[in-house]
């Protein structure tokens, strides 16, 4: 079937569209977390929520605390009020970039993750409603900047370097697997963004604790380190298991493709090292001396070589994923 | 007055075997080796490996000097089946099943204990929520019991009168872990077997119904076989291709590729019978437990030469792609004159056609290349050479090369360079005409078996099974205590305290919801 020029067009508009809009809700976000008291506040809020959660071990007579009483702040400054619309274009910019998705898929008349390029797409899109979804359980909307920073870095690489225009793939591709196969890994990977960014900001928050005069205006600003730390877990106990059904998709279908299921090849390679990496995190955090910041190192080190994974092994080495570099 | 304590070296022994025992099953060690593993898995990925590319494993070594010997001498161009990699896996795998080994015992013995006793004080508890109702404590153990339906539960009275109940559930979580580690283990094991009985080989077949058949080493073009194979005894089976066609888009990207093919295995081979097939990229043949592939495919140019004496020669032979996008290939065609009986005379007379096969011909100048890999206006650039091939000479040459050593020393003599499009002759210095009479597909298959592979993949899905439950499912446990209230009130006092056994966050929520229930005095959920 012939590509689908006009809409594979739109799907670039919208593409540049999102990115544009996530760039303004990055710079919304740093104004309520760098002028906002809602900064604080959530923090502070966090802590309390973290402590009901938890529990430190109140007095028997202690209430139950059905619903963490919260004090809503009745003055909503101008920065949270910023940080708001900031949190509304996110979710536009989300919605133009799945636009781009679908369209870039109706114009090839395939699932629209066939390259790098749709790649890259596909996995920040997935990054984007990951955390609009922890925005909602947790309140860190203050935090959105610093998911987009990378989501940002990532779509504009993606878009000017590595974009490949509509075009049908060739006959390695041309399989079911490549549907469960690629959208296993993109779930896996896009998700994996958000424990890597609550990561860092966790290494931020520890030193802060640790030492207040450290990051002493950023730090205070930061959901409570057990927050970030339950944020960073429970994002990637979701994305460890897709990610290893991917990896196992990846295998089945390499054996009707290759001619074996696993063969050491540097995608492969580097997909086992990130797996084991994230493996080390789960055995990390019930390990005793292991929790909190080195396991959020950890993390950090799975989220680098997830990225290493979908750049480097695609550009630079040859392999034989190398077609998704093209 | 201090006794000093002086070991026997027995005792000496066992006590270090059972402190590196310890030492290797901990969860620190674990930890560490699975750094190492990673680290060590990444040199693969960044140096070219021999296993899958020769070529290009040599050329580096070449182009690194000492630092290239020094890291091949360190199996750093062969990592994963190199002494240190093998260490570190075997580590862990001592480590995992020395880890294993007491986590089963102890599950098993858990698997039949009941839950602890209900702790003293329950608002020491992460989780704790008391009240007082009017409710007589016989309801509320009633309903306690029906809203924890499903829980693993035991009821204990005091001797002061109260009574508790002290409930856990979500064993399910240590199973999927233990599942989990027991189905990599397994996996692990699946994979060294179908390396040590598995093989798999390469060959290019003509699609002109040449037939192939499985029968030995020698019948493939390169072999690799497991350390348990010997070439003998391979999975009897035969194919022919009967076509090849590939199809591209208008850049030039191919889209499809399609052989139709006939093959037979097991009773087939003694009727005759043939099963046709359409070999493609994404679905190989299985056939008597071993599976073809369709790797590539190539051209082969048809030259027909016409000696001096009238006899007619015309050969078919495979030329490699120079060019994958354009298959622009390069080759040689050896041909032996017939009707020579002296060997000596025959080592003067053997004709090479060596050059390029461009499938659709563009010429720049005069330089011959090739602007798309369709076979539509095939052309061939060639020298001609005579004299000795060298065929003879017991030394194994490449079929795409002539011996260049053989041409230095004068034993082979270039005769003419020509361009030929589709049937054009050229006519050599002794009266021999050569013709080029077009192209025929060849295609690259490869054989593979591996006869446990349906086992790994067993093992990965027990494995990812495993792993979903271990970490899904929360190990928690629910205690509820009820007392009647002190003398000066009247009613009940419910106490009920919450612990999530493993790290797992979130179980908040949950107790919150039972909790409230139970103060309130609903069942079910």
């Amino acid at each position: 079937m012939p590509i689908n020029e006009t809409l594979s067009q739109y799907s670039d508009y919208s593409y540049t569209t999102a990115t544009a809009i996530y760039v303004i809700a990055l710079m919304f976000a740093l104004i309520e977390q760098g002028f906002g008291a809602k900064g604080r506040l959530a923090a502070e809020r966090s802590i309390q929520r973290s402590r009901d959660l938890i529990g430190a071990g109140g007095p028997p007579s202690t209430p139950p605390a059905y619903g963490t009483p919260i004090e809503p702040s009745r003055e909503i400054g101008r920065p949270e009020r910023i940080g708001r619309m900031g949190a509304a274009l996110l979710v536009l910019a989300a919605l133009l970039h799945l636009a781009a998705i679908v369209l870039r898929g109706l114009a090839v008349h395939r699932a629209p993750w066939g390259n790098l390029y749709e790649y890259g797409m596909a996995t920040t899109f997935v990054a984007v409603v990951t955390w609009l979804v922890i925005m909602r359980k947790f309140p860190v909307r203050h935090l959105t900047g610093f998911l987009l920073l990378p989501v940002v870095i990532l779509m504009f690489v993606n878009g000017t370097m590595l974009y490949t225009t509509a075009a049908p793939v060739q006959p390695a591709l041309q399989s079911y697997w490549v549907i469960i196969h690629v959208s296993a890994a993109i779930i896996g990977s896009g998700v994996f963004l958000v424990p890597g960014v609550a990561s860092v900001l966790y290494l931020f928050r520890a030193a802060h604790d640790d030492d207040p005069a450290k990051f002493a205006k950023f730090g205070s600003k930061l959901p409570a380190a057990d927050v970030l730390d339950r944020i960073a877990y429970r994002t990637t106990i979701f994305a460890f298991p897709v990610f290893t059904f991917g990896v196992l998709c990846g295998a089945v279908w390499a054996e009707a493709a290759w001619g074996r299921f696993w063969g050491w090849d540097p995608k492969e390679t580097v997909a086992f090292v990130a797996w084991v990496v994230y493996a080390a995190y789960l055995h990390s955090r019930a390990t005793a001396g292991w929790r909190g910041k080195r396991a959020a190192i950890i993390n950090i080190v799975g989220f680098s070589a997830t990225i290493f994974n979908m750049f480097f092994v695609n550009l630079v080495t040859s392999g034989l994923h190398s077609y998704a570099g093209g | 007055m201090t006794t000093q304590y002086h070991p026997t070296p027995l005792k000496r022994v066992f006590a270090f075997l059972r402190n590196t025992w310890r030492g290797l099953t901990s969860m620190r060690t674990a930890l560490v080796l699975l750094f190492l593993l990673a680290l060590a898995a990444m040199p693969g990925a960044l140096l070219p490996q021999r296993n899958l590319n020769v070529a290009k494993t040599d050329e580096y070594i070449a182009a690194h000097g000492w630092w290239g010997e020094l890291l091949d001498r360190t199996q750093f161009f062969e990592v994963y089946g190199s002494v240190w990699f093998s260490a570190i896996y075997l580590l862990l795998m001592i480590s995992l099943i020395g880890c294993l080994a007491p986590r089963s015992l102890e599950y098993a013995k858990a698997m039949r204990a009941k839950p602890v006793l209900t702790p003293r004080k329950l608002s020491r508890m992460p989780h704790h929520v008391s009240a007082t109702i009017d409710r007589t404590p016989e309801t509320v153990m009633e309903d306690t019991h029906a809203l924890l339906k499903g829980w693993r539960r035991v009821e204990h009275e005091d001797a002061d009168g109260t009574r508790s109940i002290s409930a856990e559930r979500g064993y399910l979580r240590e199973t999927g872990n233990l599942v989990f580690h027991f189905g990599m283990l397994g996996l692990i094991i699946f994979f060294a077997l179908g390396k040590l009985f598995g093989y798999e080989g390469q060959v290019i077949v003509q699609a002109d119904n040449s037939q192939w058949c499985n029968s030995g080493i020698l019948g493939y073009d390169t072999f690799n076989a497991g350390l348990r194979v010997d070439g003998t005894e391979l999975n009897a089976f035969c194919i022919r291709l009967k076509d090849f066609e590939a199809r591209y888009t208008e850049s030039g990207q191919a889209n499809y590729y399609h052989s139709n093919m006939e093959y037979q295995s097991g009773e087939d081979l003694k009727t005759g019978a043939w099963k046709p097939y359409g070999l493609e990229v994404n679905s190989p043949l299985r056939t008597a437990g071993d599976r073809v592939y369709l790797l590539n495919f190539g051209y082969s140019p048809k030259f027909t030469v016409t000696f001096p004496d009238g006899t007619v020669r015309t050969n078919i032979t495979p030329w490699r792609p120079a060019d994958e996008p354009t298959k622009l290939s390069e080759g040689a065609t050896k041909i032996d004159q017939p009707g020579i009986a002296d060997p000596i005379e025959r080592r003067t007379r053997q004709l090479a056609i060596t050059g390029l096969l461009a499938p659709t011909a563009f010429l720049h100048g005069n330089v011959l290349t090739s602007s798309r890999p369709e076979a539509n206006k095939p052309a061939v650039a060639v020298d001609i050479y005579r004299g000795d091939l060298g065929l003879d000479a017991g030394r194994g040459q490449s079929i795409f090369q002539i011996d260049q050593s053989l041409v230095a020393d004068g034993r082979l003599k270039k005769l003419t360079r020509q361009n030929l499009d589709l049937g054009q002759e050229t006519v050599l210095d002794d009266g021999t005409k050569v013709r080029f009479d077009g192209v025929q597909e060849w295609v690259a298959i490869q054989v593979s078996h591996d006869p446990v592979q349906g086992w790994v993949l067993g093992c990965a899905v027990v494995m990812l099974l495993g792993l979903a439950g271990s970490l899904l499912v929360k190990r928690r446990r629910v205690w509820v205590r009820v007392s009647p209230a002190r003398e000066d009130e009247a009613g009940t006092v419910i106490e009920v305290a919450g612990l999530a056994r493993t790290d797992q966050a979130g179980y908040g929520e949950e107790f919150q919801r039972i909790s409230a229930k139970l103060v309130q005095g609903q069942r079910g959920n």
